[in-house]
Order: C-alpha cells, then sequence, then structure tokens
C-alpha cells in the first residue's frame, strides 16, 4: 500500500516528519517497505532560464542555449528539444547530477564539438510525469536558480505492508486512525455529508443472492462530464503507484485507496433493465477490464442485467460497461460481498484486483452510506451532473462484536504494565467503545478482532512492543536434563561416523523428477504432486539414492576424481489411511577413484562393492546395530549389479541394509559412466535400545593366559559363500574360539576346478590353564567338522 | 716372555686392522680359542713350579682380559658401522606426500540444527518432529487458517492430487507450525520443544528454494506471556551468535496462529558489505533484518490442540535454519546448500569432531 505525505495530511493533521511518521507504523505493525522522496534527487537540477538558442553548427536538430541561473555568468547547454527556446524558463541539471529515470550522471562535455554545461530536462526524464515531446515549460516568474527539489516541494510517499487481518488499513484513512491512537496527530473528520438527492432512481437495483452480496446500494448520476481528474486526485493516485484514467475512475478509486472501500462506476448507457446482484449461471463469462474473458461458475456472485453480467461481483468490473469519455449518465454500485464468497472466487479465478483484496480481507459494512456520499459529492463536484436518491438493496451485517476483556490481561499476555486509564485511551481511539465492566464493542472496520488476546495486541502494540520487558522462563533446577531421544541420538551419531570416514554431507531435493523416483519405487505407489514447481522437482524421493547419484555427475563434470557423498533424511512411502510413512535412512554414493594414483600405490583404484560394504558396516555398527549378527544375502534390487551386491539382514526378513555396485543400466540413468559403489541403510530399522541403559558395563578382566593362533586351510565348493565357512568354524567351539579371520581366498594351481581355497586363522583363548595338545586337537576336529557340515575338506 | 709381549702387541695390531665382523672372530678364535695361543699359554701354567706360576700367571691372565676387551670393542665398534651403513643405504624421500585419508564433512544445516538442539535443551527444550507430507487441517485448519483465509493463499502450497481417509487434502507442510498442534495432541502441557525440519514453498530463486528447513519453537504453560517471549529469543540468538551485543525489535505482526503476534528483526552492522548480526539497527552503518516470526499462541490452537485456553497459555516461534546458517557462517546462496557439491561441503560443511558443545561453545569458528 502507498501514498504520499500530503494524502495522509489530507486526513491526519499531523506536524510529524516523514521519518517519525514512517518509525511508527513499523513499531505499529504497519510495516514500512521504503520511504521514497522524488525531491530528493532533483537537488543538483535548478530552475533556469534560456536567454538565447543558437542553431548547432554541427548538427540540424540541436540548439546551442545560453542559460541563465540568476548568477550572472550564463552557461552554455547543448539541447535537442524542440521547444526550446529564448525566453523559457525550465530544469537544468548540473554536472553531478545523476537522471532520476535512466540512473546517468551528468557531466560537463562537448556534444558535436559544442561545450555543454547541463542538460535541460524533460517530464519524463525526472520521473514527475510521462511527458518527453520536450523540456519542461515553468511558468514565467518561477524563481530562476533556485533548486528545483525546493520549487516542487517535498512530498515522500510511504510503502507499508499491510498484514492480512488489517483491511481497514487498506485505506490512507484507516492507517491515519492507528497514527492518531500513538499520539501522531489527529485525525480529521470524513468530508461526506449526504449529497442533495434530485430525482427517484431509475434503475431498479436488487440483490438475488444475499448470501455472496448482502448488501447493494446503488445511485444514478447523470449529466456528468468525464475528463482528466484535477491535479491533486492525480497527484495522490501517482504516489499510491496507480495510473490516472478519467475523473470517475479515478474518483472511485481514490475512495478504495483512500478510504478502503472499493465501488463501481457503471455507463448507465450501456445497462439494460434491474442491476441484480445474483449467482452466475452456467455458462456466463464476463470480459473483465483488464482484457480478459473469465468463464464463471454458479458459486460466483456477479452483477448482471437483462444483458447479461456486467462485473464479477467485488473483483473487477466488465469491459463492457465501464466509464469513457463520453460517459454522461453512471450508475454508482456500493456493495458489500462476503468476504469467504470473495476469496474462493477470486482464488478459483486466478483473479487478483485491489477490490478483491479489500473485499475478502472484510470491508466496513457500516461504511456503505458515507462511501456512497464520498463518491457523489466528489463527482458533482468534479464532474457535474446530479444524482438521484439512493436505492439500498438488502442489508450489510452491521453486528458489532463485543468482547469481555480484563485489563489485566496486559500484563498477563502481554506481559507489560499498561495503566487501565491509557488501555482505555488507545482502545477508544481505535475506534472501540470501552463500557465501565470493561465490555469492550468492536468497530465494524475490525473484522480480525475477536477475542480479549486481540485487544492485548491492539493495547502492547499502540503503547510499544518494545518496552515489553525480557522475562526469564522459569527453569528447573540444576543442570539441563538431556533430552534427544535415542532415535535423535543415533542419528546424530551416524552422521558424524559418517563425516569422519571421509564422507561429505549433502541435502538433496524431496522430490525428483518422475523416471528418477520410479527408477527406485520398488513396487511402491508414490508421492506425486499435483502442482510442481518444475517437472524435476514432482515426485516424492522413495530412497536417498537418486539425489545422491544425481549430484555425482556434476562433481566429477567439475573435475572431481572421487565423490563420496552421504545424504541422512526422509524416503517418502505411503502410510496408514491415507497418510505418508516417512522413513529415515542414511544413503552413501561412492563415485570415480578409491585410491588416487599414487608413488607408491601406483594406478589409480575404482571404488568396489567392499568399499560400499566397509561403509555400511561400519556405521551400521555406529548405529548400534548388532553387526556380528548380520547375514549377507541377496536382492539388493534391480538398481544394483546382480552380482556385485546384497543386503545386510537381521534375520531372513528384516533387511538393515543393501550395498554394492550400481546396475550399469541405474548408472547410465543417471549420466555416470565408470563403477559407482552405494550403500543405503535403513536407519528406521535398527533396533533402538530401549530405556535407559545403566552406565555400568558388564564385568571384564582381560585373559592372563595368552591367546594362540591356529591357521585352517579348507577346499569348498567354489559357489559357497565364504561368510557360510567362517560363521560356521566361529560357531565350532563358542567357549574357545573368541576369532575367525579368513585371509586366504584362492582358486587356481592345486584347486581342483569348481573349487576353492579359504584359509582361516581362528584364535583360540584359553581360560583356567594353557591348552595342551590334545586340548588343541579336539577344538581343531570341531572345527574341521563345523566346517564339513558346509561341505568344506581341510587341505592336508 | 717377550714372546708374549710380542705376540700381544701383533694380536692387537691384527684386531686394530680387522675390517669385519667375522675377521674380528677369527682373531677371537686363534687367540682365545681352544686352539689358541693364550689358551695354550694358560695351559703351560700347569706345568710350571710355583714361582714361575706365581710370576707368569697374571701376566697371562691380563694379556687375556687386554684382547678380550680389544676385540669386543672392535667388534661393537664394526656392527655400529655396518648397521650405519645400512640405514644410510635405507633412506627415504621424507618430502614425498604420505598417504592421505579424504576428510569428511557434516552439512551446514545440519550442524546448525545441532547447535539449536544444544541450546535450546540447556532452556529445558525438547526435540520434536512430524510429517512433510501433512493434511490441511494440520497445516492449516488446526492452525487458525480455515479454508478461505487469505493467508492460506500467501503460502504457495504443494498439493498432492490425494485425500487422506477423512478426506483431508495431502499437501507438502509450508511451515513447521504443525509439529505445534500434534505436539500439543501427543504431549499435552506443560510443553517445551522444538521441531526442526524441511518445508516447503513454491518459490524458487537466490534467496527462496522450493525446500528450505524452518525450526519450530513451542512453550505452552501456565502464566508464560510476551515477556517470556522476548527473553528465549533474546537468549537463544545471543547464545547462537555467541555476542552479547544482538539487539532485537519486535513489530506487531499477523500470523493465523499466535494473537498477538511479534514479527522480530535482528540488528546488523555493515562490513565490508557484509551484513554481520549485532548493535542496532538504527546505528548508523547498521540495518534491521526480519529473522524470526513469533507470537503467543492463538486460543484457537491451544484448543485445536486439546488443551485448555483458559488454564494453559504460551508462544511459538519459528525461523529459517538455513538462514541462520547463512547469517552466521556467511553464506550466500541458498541453491548451493542442496547442490551436494563437494567443493562448497568441504568449504562451508563441518568436522565430524565439531560437535557442538556448551563448554566448547556451540559455533565453530574458522
Amino acid at each position: 500500500m502507498k501514498f504520499s505525505l500530503s494524502w495522509l495530511q489530507s486526513v491526519l493533521d499531523t506536524k510529524a516528519d516523514a521519518r517519525l511518521i514512517a518509525e511508527k507504523l513499523t513499531s505499529l505493525g504497519l510495516e514500512i517497505e521504503g520511504v521514497e522522496d522524488a525531491s530528493a534527487a532533483l537537488t543538483k537540477f535548478r530552475i533556469a532560464r534560456v536567454l538565447t538558442a543558437e542553431k548547432h553548427p554541427q548538427a540540424d536538430k540541436l540548439q546551442v542555449l545560453s542559460v541563465d541561473l540568476g548568477d550572472g555568468t550564463p552557461l552554455q547547454v547543448v539541447c535537442g528539444a524542440p521547444n526550446a527556446r529564448a525566453g523559457l524558463v525550465g530544469v537544468l541539471g548540473l554536472p553531478g547530477g545523476v537522471v532520476p529515470a535512466n540512473g546517468m550522471e551528468l557531466r560537463k562535455s562537448a556534444i558535436r564539438g559544442v561545450e555543454s554545461n547541463g542538460m535541460m530536462c524533460s517530464t519524463r526524464e525526472l520521473c514527475l510525469g510521462e511527458d518527453h515531446d520536450g523540456i519542461i515549460e515553468l511558468p514565467e516568474d518561477a524563481p530562476i536558480g533556485t533548486s528545483f527539489a525546493d520549487y516542487i516541494g517535498s512530498d515522500p510517499v510511504f510503502d507499508v505492508a499491510i498484514t492480512p487481518n488489517r483491511p481497514d488499513c487498506m485505506g490512507v484513512y484507516g492507517i491515519a486512525r492507528d497514527l492518531a491512537a500513538a499520539g501522531l496527530g489527529v485525525l480529521k473528520p470524513i468530508p461526506a455529508a449526504p449529497a442533495p438527492a434530485s430525482f427517484p432512481c431509475p434503475v431498479e437495483v436488487r440483490t438475488d443472492d444475499p448470501e455472496g452480496c448482502p448488501a447493494f446500494y446503488g445511485r444514478v448520476i447523470r449529466g456528468v462530464k468525464n475528463g482528466p481528474s484535477p491535479k491533486w486526485l492525480q497527484d495522490f493516485l501517482k504516489s499510491a503507484g496507480q495510473r490516472p484514467i478519467s475523473a470517475l475512475v479515478d474518483i472511485t478509486n481514490y475512495v478504495m485507496l483512500g478510504y478502503g472501500r472499493p465501488a463501481h462506476a457503471y455507463d448507465l448507457a450501456k445497462l439494460t433493465g434491474p442491476v441484480v446482484a445474483r449467482k452466475a449461471r452456467e455458462g456466463e463469462s464476463c470480459l473483465a477490464l483488464n482484457g480478459k474473458e473469465y468463464a464463471l461458475q454458479p458459486f460466483m456472485t456477479v452483477i448482471a442485467d437483462d444483458s447479461g453480467v456486467h462485473d464479477i461481483a467485488g473483483i473487477m468490473g466488465g469491459e463492457h460497461s465501464g466509464c469513457t469519455d463520453e460517459t454522461t449518465d453512471v450508475l454508482l454500485e456500493v456493495a458489500y460481498f462476503t468476504p469467504a464468497a470473495i476469496a474462493r472466487t477470486g482464488q478459483s479465478l486466478a483473479l487478483a484486483s485491489d477490490a478483491r483484496g479489500r473485499f475478502e480481507r472484510g470491508v466496513d459494512p457500516a461504511f456503505l452510506d458515507t462511501g456512497m456520499d464520498l463518491l457523489t459529492s466528489l463527482i458533482l463536484e468534479i464532474c457535474g451532473g446530479e444524482a438521484s436518491e439512493v436505492v439500498r438493496a438488502g442489508e450489510p451485517p452491521l453486528a458489532r462484536k463485543t468482547v469481555a476483556y480484563d485489563p489485566e490481561l496486559a500484563g498477563n499476555l502481554g506481559g507489560i504494565d499498561v495503566g487501565n486509564g491509557e488501555q482505555k485511551r488507545i482502545l477508544t481511539a481505535l475506534g472501540f467503545d470501552v463500557a465501565e465492566d470493561w465490555t469492550v464493542t468492536v468497530p465494524t472496520w475490525r473484522p480480525d478482532v475477536d477475542g480479549a488476546p486481540d485487544l492485548v495486541e491492539e493495547v502492547i502494540r499502540v503503547h510499544g512492543l518494545d518496552a515489553v520487558p525480557s522475562t526469564p522462563l522459569p527453569r528447573a533446577d540444576g543442570v539441563a536434563k538431556p533430552t534427544a531421544t535415542p532415535a535423535q541420538m543415533l542419528e546424530r551419531r551416524v552422521r558424524r561416523a559418517a563425516a569422519a570416514r571421509g564422507l561429505h554431507e549433502a541435502v538433496t531435493w524431496s522430490f525428483l523428477p518422475e523416471a528418477q523416483a520410479a527408477h527406485f519405487a520398488d513396487g511402491e505407489t508414490l508421492w506425486s504432486l499435483a502442482n510442481p514447481i518444475s517437472e524435476d522437482l514432482k515426485v516424492m524421493r522413495p530412497s536417498l539414492l537418486p539425489g545422491l547419484l544425481s549430484a555425482a555427475p556434476r562433481n566429477l563434470h567439475r573435475g572431481a576424481t572421487s565423490v563420496r557423498l552421504f545424504e541422512i533424511g526422509r524416503c517418502y512411502l505411503r502410510g496408514a489411511n491415507g497418510a505418508s510413512d516417512e522413513k529415515l535412512s542414511l544413503a552413501v554414493v561412492l563415485a570415480g577413484d578409491s585410491t588416487p594414483r599414487g608413488w607408491a600405490t601406483g594406478k589409480a583404484k575404482p571404488f568396489d562393492a567392499f568399499d560400499a560394504k566397509a561403509e555400511a558396516l561400519a556405521l551400521l555398527a555406529e548405529a548400534g546395530a548388532p553387526v556380528d549378527n548380520l547375514q549377507v544375502m541377496g536382492e539388493a534390487g534391480a538398481q544394483f549389479h546382480p552380482g556385485q551386491s546384497a543386503t545386510l539382514r537381521l534375520g531372513p526378513k528384516q533387511v538393515l541394509a543393501r550395498f554394492g555396485m550400481l546396475h550399469p543400466a541405474t548408472a547410465k540413468a543417471f549420466d555416470l559412466d565408470g563403477p559407482v559403489a552405494v550403500v543405503e541403510l535403513f536407519l528406521d530399522r535398527i533396533p533402538v535400545k530401549k530405556g535407559a541403559g545403566a552406565f555400568a558395563r558388564p564385568h571384564f578382566a582381560p585373559p592372563a593366559l595368552q591367546a594362540v593362533t591356529r591357521d585352517f586351510a579348507f577346499l569348498v565348493d567354489a559357489a559357497l559363500p565364504a561368510g557360510d565357512l567362517l560363521r560356521a568354524v566361529k560357531g565350532a567351539d563358542k567357549q574357545a574360539i573368541t576369532a575367525a579371520r579368513l585371509f586366504d581366498d584362492f582358486r587356481g594351481q592345486g584347486v581342483p576346478e569348481g573349487q576353492k581355497s579359504l584359509a582361516i586363522e581362528v584364535t583360540l583363548q584359553p581360560t583356567e590353564k594353557s591348552f595342551d595338545e590334545a586340548a588343541l586337537k579336539a577344538i581343531a576336529d570341531k572345527v574341521v567338522a563345523a566346517a564339513a557340515k558346509q561341505g568344506a575338506v581341510l587341505r592336508g | 716372555m717377550e714372546n708374549l709381549d710380542q705376540q700381544q702387541s701383533e694380536t692387537l695390531e691384527a684386531i686394530a686392522a680387522a675390517a669385519t665382523p667375522e675377521a674380528v672372530e677369527a682373531i677371537r678364535v686363534s687367540a682365545l680359542g681352544k686352539q689358541g695361543w693364550v689358551s695354550a699359554l694358560l695351559k703351560s701354567l700347569g706345568g710350571m713350579t710355583p714361582d714361575q706360576r706365581q710370576s707368569e700367571g697374571p701376566k697371562i691372565h691380563a694379556a687375556r682380559e687386554t684382547m678380550t676387551a680389544a676385540l669386543a670393542q672392535r667388534k661393537t665398534a664394526l656392527e655400529s658401522a655396518v648397521l650405519e651403513a645400512r640405514l644410510a643405504a635405507e633412506t627415504v624421500d621424507l618430502s614425498l606426500p604420505a598417504p592421505e585419508l579424504p576428510r569428511g564433512s557434516v552439512h551446514p544445516v545440519s550442524q546448525v540444527m545441532d547447535e539449536l538442539a544444544e541450546i535450546f535443551a540447556d532452556m529445558g527444550f525438547a526435540v520434536a518432529s512430524g510429517p512433510e507430507i501433512e493434511d490441511d487441517w494440520h497445516n492449516f485448519t488446526a492452525l487458525n487458517m480455515p479454508e478461505t483465509h487469505p493467508a492460506r493463499a500467501m503460502h504457495d502450497t504443494f498439493y498432492f492430487p490425494d485425500k487422506d481417509a477423512e478426506g483431508r487434502s495431502m499437501l507438502l507442510r509450508t511451515h513447521t507450525s504443525p509439529v505445534q498442534i500434534r505436539s500439543m495432541l501427543k504431549g499435552g502441557a506443560p510443553l517445551r520443544i522444538i521441531a526442526p525440519g524441511r518445508v516447503y514453498r513454491s518459490d524458487s530463486d537466490a534467496t527462496h528454494t522450493p525446500m528450505f528447513h524452518q525450526i519450530e519453537g513451542l512453550v505452552i504453560d501456565k502464566g508464560i506471556h510476551l515477556g517470556h517471549l522476548k527473553w528465549t529469543l533474546e537468549t537463544f540468538l545471543k547464545a547462537f551468535f555467541e555476542r552479547d551485543d544482538i539487539t532485537l525489535r519486535l513489530r506487531p505482526s499477523y500470523f493465523p496462529f499466535t494473537e498477538p503476534s511479534v514479527e522480530v528483526d535482528v540488528g546488523y552492522t555493515l562490513i565490508n558489505g557484509k551484513r554481520v548480526v549485532g548493535g542496532s539497527g538504527d546505528a548508523a552503518d547498521g540495518g534491521w533484518m526480519e529473522v524470526l516470526g513469533s507470537g503467543m499462541v492463538n486460543r484457537k490452537v491451544i484448543e485445536f490442540g486439546g488443551l485448555d485456553p483458559d488454564e494453559w497459555q504460551g508462544f511459538a516461534f519459528g525461523t529459517g535454519v538455513d538462514r541462520l546458517a547463512m547469517l552466521k557462517y556467511g553464506m550466500d546462496d541458498l541453491r548451493a546448500f542442496f547442490d551436494g557439491d563437494a567443493r562448497w561441503l568441504g568449504h562451508y560443511g563441518f568436522g565430524a569432531l565439531d560437535v557442538p558443545t556448551l563448554s566448547g561453545g556451540v559455533g565453530v569458528r574458522s
């Protein structure tokens, strides 16, 4: 909402300057977004008289002027304006000045070989209007030499952000009321007296839609002469960023912007029959003033006559029946439209307008007559003519809300002691009626106020929020108690573990291109936005991998040789009852070189599936998963290399993680051409340790006796997973065997075709006494027997 | 016995001349070995008269000891020379690079969320969360934004075509405020929570991305008022920026879910063209920057949360996590947060060990 200081001063008697007003507006909750002063940019522009004008020796269209600034030393200025002539009084921009319209800094220069000491300016160049046909012509008696800024006077323009709860401040008058309540002046009465009615209203005005349009007031003014509106009115509208159109249109805009009261003026000659507020009919449409045709729906309120729809009620008038310079008789419409209905229609048509903004927030229902009076008297004054009686169809909702208020609440809720007298003064100044018992009656222009906390807000914001003293929150005794849940601790721990392992944490979009999401859907029905911002950000991710797989090639294309990224975040699946099921997971993408080429290590080595396995196990261990009990199984998914991927399961069904090399088709889909190793951890499936565990750990004393190791080499079927043999060996004697480590996987010479040799180092820990030969043999026999169950034969 | 003296001096010369430990050993054998000449002299003592033995014995023993010592000394010297020679041959160029482990990092958003959790934990706040795919009841209606409320349109909401079992439209939450409702319904009162998380608005430019992070704060208790809100925000911002000169400017504003509503600006100072938080925004080189929306929880919202607004009241606030991160750590493009560029992550990310603590300061200084 923009308005000039002089507009404000027309309704508020105040001596405050623009700076003070701006500060006060912000502190009242009417946030200043800017204060512009067009004259501030004009201090280097002075009023000057052209003494002589000679033809430029080198250019037909230029003249060389001698210009007097009143100091006795005329300046030479080159000028191309057709109206430049001796005797003209205009505006000279001096070197150092900046032309407001284009930001050009003026300087002393030579134009076609002739020295020029400045520029005679046009209206448009100084951002004071559209005229660019010639330079500004001021009256003969304009004071030569004075600053043009002083001559036109300073009239700063305020740009105020109005919150949606304050329709009353969508008019300058409402803003003035707030300022007056805050002590910045005295609100002037509204200059509206009932205009003399000379004849009955010749048009039937009716509302057939009391729900959407409870009240529709109309009046005809005939014999008007439309044309440009007076300068004061044009200046006000320009300060609000509106282009003056014609007196009739400008007057309705002025009443809307000045008093928050939208109205519409129809050219009576273009109406036939009764003018009715009614619901739109199936198939009707309206060509609105913005030149666009809108298809209407039966829930929308319109203003129509016998010939059809003339107005999308409360939102935008129709092109057909608008006023033009030829208009002589007008029908004024001042109506009250139900806010919710206007909001629905406006949203549905995606049509924003100044009128809609006000009606949907709620205009003052008690202002219809005043608004009509304001409009009438301005039209009669500016356009002439005579007014009919006012026809009032329906009734606006005039009931005023009352609030049982307790002034103590200012302290209890607002945290500041504001005296009862001051509270009453503030509320009264804002238009509230305060009874002896503190029953507060809300003014009709404040639809936002309906409870005691709203009144606290009124009191506090006018009294000053900054005055509210800081009050410490009550604090529990002692050191702050831990508040993080086990799941939160798990997430934090795994995140830092991943970073410690050399992975960069990325945060990628929750939504993906449809194809990428589908690639990882694994049969789930995904969440797909109805109104995505782009097709690339459309489907909610079922996995974190696509986001990281998109980031990987970006990094490689930027010259990275090794990409190690991880992310912890949610995957979005379907839950019960139509809700979402958002699962926390962690993904790792390893692309490019695992080890760069090096003087000691030779050629670069790409990532392989064991790099992925190492990350998976390390992070699961940090997450507290029982990694020693996990089984390596297949079925990582179609996105993976079928022979180089696996799942890690706790029991056959509970998949805690999947890892491995990406399927080349997946890599290709993400624009990756080398081998890519990935990990996905399903953090939500990791059993969280229940309750608060004790700090004390199980008793442990390092064994006094030294552990011994024994090596075993077995021949097994080449297809046997080494992990199965290792597990069997480790479980052969749970008492004695504390570790089993596989250190060789050999195929080739000495090993029969179709078999492999697996070598395992077993660690044996004696407890009471050292192992003797017989004990060692007994254990070895158990190991061999356990291995045999896996089809393993001890190598001789 | 001149023979002994001569032999001894010859042997000592030989020892001194020996070039290898093996040569020293050969001399030892020839002198002190079983067949050596010193051993032979010692054996000859048995055939001597007591007087002869008296005079010759000590000489022979002295000669043996002298030579034993000389042998040992020479052997040690030769062995250390060999060792030195070997070590010299083993010299490596230590200006060559050592094996390097890759350095990882924690994303600034995660780091700042950890910092916030640490600060608010000290004030008794727990961390709560809620779904990002929300229904319009939790995201709007229960926050006092009924269907036709103009504020709904201001939110640039992403919708799904789906409805839940109760017929509510599914959408991406536009703020973390629905967690207020969920926390009240689940935890009752009194309540102190913060709720960080992803939120979504259909908006995109250098300072707006369609996905960003917010943190919500909620206190519900008896007798909570605006003064508590002000103190909490001041205390939090002072702790977060680790500056005592944090200055807040509270402005009345409007949010459907709070009443009164307060927008909070923080004063900054322009230093080398960058906004540095601290000081009054009214100072000559200063300005105010909007950082938080807040207010006293609207009675209707408390009711929607299943609590009695005559018994319980409180405040709520919300702010952008990414924005706080940018203000504190100096990034200037929000879009880079979500690009996964390892160069950016390496520069603006944090070390695994940079765990925020109250004793060490929650921030990480560069």
